[in-house]
């Protein structure tokens, strides 16, 4: 029986990436994706460690593009496009990590803020509000400073300070679920909460939650590369915020190494702009039919 | 002359899959001051047929056949002369009437809604509150928004609406569903009352026999889009003749009646999807006397049913 | 008895939704609780389920007042049935996931999927495994309807508290479910609470009927008595006008009830009633016996 319903799990996922394959612009960003996604895989593997050490460089500095260096060579002498690739490691980790964390915190408080009524759901509620308002870079740069600068610690940052606006939505979401009458009948059977906010309340929430989730890591994307600018991040990783840093440090602008500066910025963009298009494609798909559920 | 009369008139619903027939085929009569029921349930077509008689159907639907309104055929009507004859000639009361009333707007202004359209008073303000009176309503409520009424309130706005332009016909799609039993028999007295001050015709369409029963002239009963059966309300109720029409009827017993105790009456299966209409007679998968010819042909509404097995 | 309460009362701030009821069921009984909206009727039934909890009184299931901080035996033995088939499935859950779900909840011991196809089978949807992976959607309101009930005949409940059962059904579909209910009262001797604001309904299936108003059980007894010799004014009218063509006169009582919030003082029927007299307004009517005989909250039958 079992092996039944994993043939329908299959066949529901075939059918929505069926719906998925004729959004155009959803495919332009997960292409996008695929590639930084497999350059952030392979940058390891397929580029030595030297590329990275200082000592090492025996690039001109600030040399233009050439064959040698494709996208051209840092104060350092480091191939820049070397450097773009591991830097794709960082953010997109960095990204990722710390888009779980927003969103287990938001997904758990917010679902719980929903569903409980009574004191602990009041305290829950002014803690989503307090985040929300508190604006996120004064608070951003007073806990990186605090913690102190490594990637872990950014990871832990951002995440504290990005989850509130999921929690928002999807305490809403919770609210709207529970009017339901299955969610009585669950309680009728002798359902406790736990079993209702995670049976009941969160795969229906789930769809909203993804569609979300790919949202949040655009705009955790972006608050990483603004700490990193600031020289917050690890000072060692060579992530696109830290390199568009050293550019401006290390002044390529009025060098005119135009190749130092754009293609770590191009970078962000690109990827920002895959991960929004390929949420909002999955929010096209999944919304109307999940939210109404 | 009648003031209504639908000539075979059919409605498809274009979709992807092909046209989908929701009305296959009805021809009906009303004459003035006369209270026609129409008894079906979900599926049979009842609610699309209300909405021709103001050709209020979606682009996707087609509309065959002649729909004579004072013998002017409102289907092929001018889109000028066809909003004149709205509300005018012929008004709605929509089903779900708690939700057919704007949250925002307080209720006198949305009685005087059609006044102003088809400028039929001079003073709106007392042509409104003549209208709350006569539906039983204080004057002064026309200030209050329709969440500060009750459902049976709410109800007899919508018939103070559809009253506004003093019209010839109305058609009360399903106007008693989900109110209490003591409102709806307020709200079908103030109907009645209203037809036989008035005047007006009136089309009743409701999936319970017993209500038109005790308040229509006659009664037109559909199933999947076309008529089964057609006679006197009472006729209907006492004795129906088709198959469906008496186990519609057994579902909603008599109270006293010592049939019924402990033997609840009901079809298998459900009404069919429009889309997916049995062949032959749309009814024969549920008919308790179904035979094999049941399944072939098409059958035709003789001496007012249509059933082979009944009658002749 | 399997279920009582005692001077139940249920208010929300000032609205007294169930203002001091006595009830008793009988085991293999099937009683109908009718009364129109307002009346407390789903709140009276809610509280017997344990979902809300009694501002005053005592629910009592088999002798045995029920204990607030341990409720989770107790559902399994009284169980819901809702109005709306639809909205009680989780559309997400497939119906063998619906079905098993309270299987789960209690941790019930044996082949689950023997269990809900059992269920499934006893409910009338056969060949059940059939129906093991249909999505709700997929289903007819009557086959929902009966997925619901099979819900909540797995656990083996003693008693069935049905809210507005077939309200939402089409009318032919609505026979097979009531005699759904007939049969799982003969075969398995389940009791059954009935709330609607259908009162032929009660003639098809009841017992006992009782009907509320505002609030409290004004009369009350078995259904052929209370049905077709109604004493109590508000039971008359409600009869007369359910519609039946060449009935008697019917009684259409003005205006609606009152706000619950403001009971009238006195007999609470008596600002609608078409027989008050003068003593009415005036003088308290005790909470009705809730013996299974024929009993009339109104001064005029003492």
């Amino acid at each position: 029986m079992s092996s039944v319903a994993t043939q329908r799990r299959k066949a529901a996922f075939g059918r929505f990436w069926t719906t998925y394959r004729h959004d155009r612009a959803g495919m332009a960003g997960l292409i996008i994706l695929v590639f930084f996604v497999l350059v952030a895989i392979l940058a390891p593997i397929l580029i030595p460690d030297d590329a990275l050490d200082v000592t090492k460089a025996d690039g001109e500095r600030f040399d233009g593009p050439s064959l040698a260096y494709p996208l051209g060579t840092d104060d350092s002498g480091r191939s820049l496009i070397l450097l773009l690739a591991y830097g794709t490691r960082i953010s997109l980790t960095v990204g990722i990590a710390a888009t779980l964390v927003a969103m287990i915190i938001g997904t758990a408080v917010g679902i719980m803020a929903g569903h409980f009524r009574g004191p602990g759901s009041h305290v829950l509620v002014g803690a989503t509000d307090w985040f929300l308002v508190i604006p996120f870079l004064p608070l951003a740069i007073v806990l990186a400073t605090v913690l102190g600068p490594s990637t872990l610690n950014l990871i832990i940052v951002i995440g504290i300070t990005s989850w509130a606006g999921t929690a928002r939505l999807i305490r809403a979401q919770t609210l709207s679920i529970e009017e339901r009458p299955y969610i009585e009948r669950s309680k009728a059977l002798g359902a406790g909460n736990w079993h209702q906010m995670t049976r009941h309340v969160l795969p229906n929430v789930l769809p909203l939650v993804l569609a979300n989730t790919t949202l949040t890591v655009a705009i955790v994307i972006l608050s990483e590369t603004t700490l990193s600018f600031l020289g917050l991040g690890d000072p060692l990783a060579p992530s696109w915020g830290a390199l568009l840093d050293r550019a401006f440090s290390s002044g390529a602008v009025s060098r005119g190494a135009w190749w130092f500066v754009l293609p770590p910025g191009i970078c962000v963009v690109l990827v920002v702009l895959a991960f929004t298009l390929v949420g909002r494609a999955l929010e096209r798909i999944l919304d109307p039919r999940g939210a109404t559920a | 002359m009648s003031l209504l009369e639908f000539r075979d008139v059919t409605v498809d619903y274009a979709s992807a899959e092909g046209p989908i027939p929701a009305v296959r085929g009805v021809t009906l009569l009303v004459e003035r001051g006369e209270v026609l029921g129409i008894a079906g349930e979900s599926g049979c077509g009842k609610s699309t047929l209300a909405a021709t008689v103001l050709r209020l159907l979606p682009e996707n639907a087609a509309i065959g056949g002649e729909m004579l309104l004072d013998d002017v055929d409102v289907l092929t009507m001018k889109w000028g002369k066809l909003r004149s004859v709205r509300w005018a000639e012929a008004a709605i009361v929509f089903q779900g009437a708690l939700h057919a009333l704007n949250p925002v707007q307080s209720i006198g202004d949305q009685i005087a809604e059609p006044i102003r359209l088809h400028k039929t008073a001079k003073d709106v303000d007392a042509r409104v509150a003549q209208l709350l009176m006569q539906v039983g309503l204080p004057a002064s409520r026309a200030k209050s928004y329709p969440h500060q009424l009750s459902g049976g309130q709410r109800q007899r706005v919508m018939i103070a609406m559809a009253l506004a332009c003093s019209p010839d016909l109305i058609v009360a799609d399903e106007p008693t569903t989900a109110l209490d039993v003591m409102v709806q028999a307020q709200v079908l007295d103030l109907l009645t009352g209203l037809v036989r001050d008035l005047g007006m015709g009136m089309v009743l369409i409701s999936h319970d026999l017993g209500v038109l029963g005790t308040t229509c002239d006659r009664i037109a009963v559909m199933y999947a889009g076309q008529v089964v059966e057609t006679g006197a309300a009472l006729e209907i109720f006492d004795h129906p003749k088709h198959p469906y029409t008496k186990a519609l009827a057994g579902a909603f017993p008599r109270v006293g009646d010592p049939a019924a105790r402990y033997a609840p009456v009901g079809l298998p299966g459900d009404p069919p999807y429009p889309g997916d209409i049995p062949a032959g007679c749309a009814f024969h998968p549920r008919c308790p006397i179904a035979v094999d010819e049941c399944t072939s042909a098409s059958v035709a509404l003789v001496d007012g049913v249509r059933c082979i097995r009944v009658g002749a | 008895m399997i279920l009582s309460t005692r001077d139940l009362t249920v208010a929300f701030g000032p609205v007294r939704a169930v203002d001091g009821v006595d009830l008793d069921l009988g085991a293999g009984e099937i009683l109908a609780l009718v009364g129109e909206s307002g009346c407390g009727k789903t709140t009276l039934a809610r509280t017997l389920l344990g979902l809300e909890k009694p501002t005053a009184g005592t629910v009592s299931f088999e002798g045995r007042p029920l204990d607030y901080k341990r409720l989770k035996g107790y559902r399994r033995q009284v169980q819901l049935v809702l109005q709306d088939p639809l909205g009680a499935l989780n559309p997400r859950h497939t119906v063998y996931d619906a079905v098993a779900e309270g299987l789960r909840i209690h941790r019930v011991p044996g082949d689950e999927q023997e269990l809900v196809a059992q269920a499934l089978s006893r409910a009338g949807l056969r060949p059940p495994e059939r129906f093991f992976l249909r999505y709700p959607h997929e289903l007819s309101g009557g086959q929902r309807q009966r997925v619901v009930i099979a819900g909540a005949l797995v656990l083996e409940p003693r008693v069935l508290i049905a809210d507005e059962p077939v309200s939402s059904l089409d009318a032919s579909v609505r026979g097979e479910i009531l005699s759904l209910l007939l049969r799982l009262r003969d075969e398995l001797s389940l009791t059954v609470l009935v709330v609607t604001h259908d009162l032929g309904l009660a003639w098809n299936i009841a017992d006992r009927v009782a009907v509320m108003y505002l609030g409290r059980i004004v009369e009350c007894g078995p259904a052929a008595d209370v049905l077709q010799s109604p004493e109590h004014p508000y039971t008359q009218a409600l009869l007369s006008v359910v519609p039946d063509v060449g009935h008697t006169e019917q009684i259409v009582l003005s205006g609606e009830p009152p706000d619950p919030a403001r009971i009238p003082s006195g007999c609470r029927f008596h600002p609608r009633c078409p027989v008050v007299m003068a003593e009415c307004a005036t003088t308290m009517l005790a909470v009705l016996s809730p013996d299974a005989g024929h009993h009339v909250a109104c001064l005029r039958h003492r």
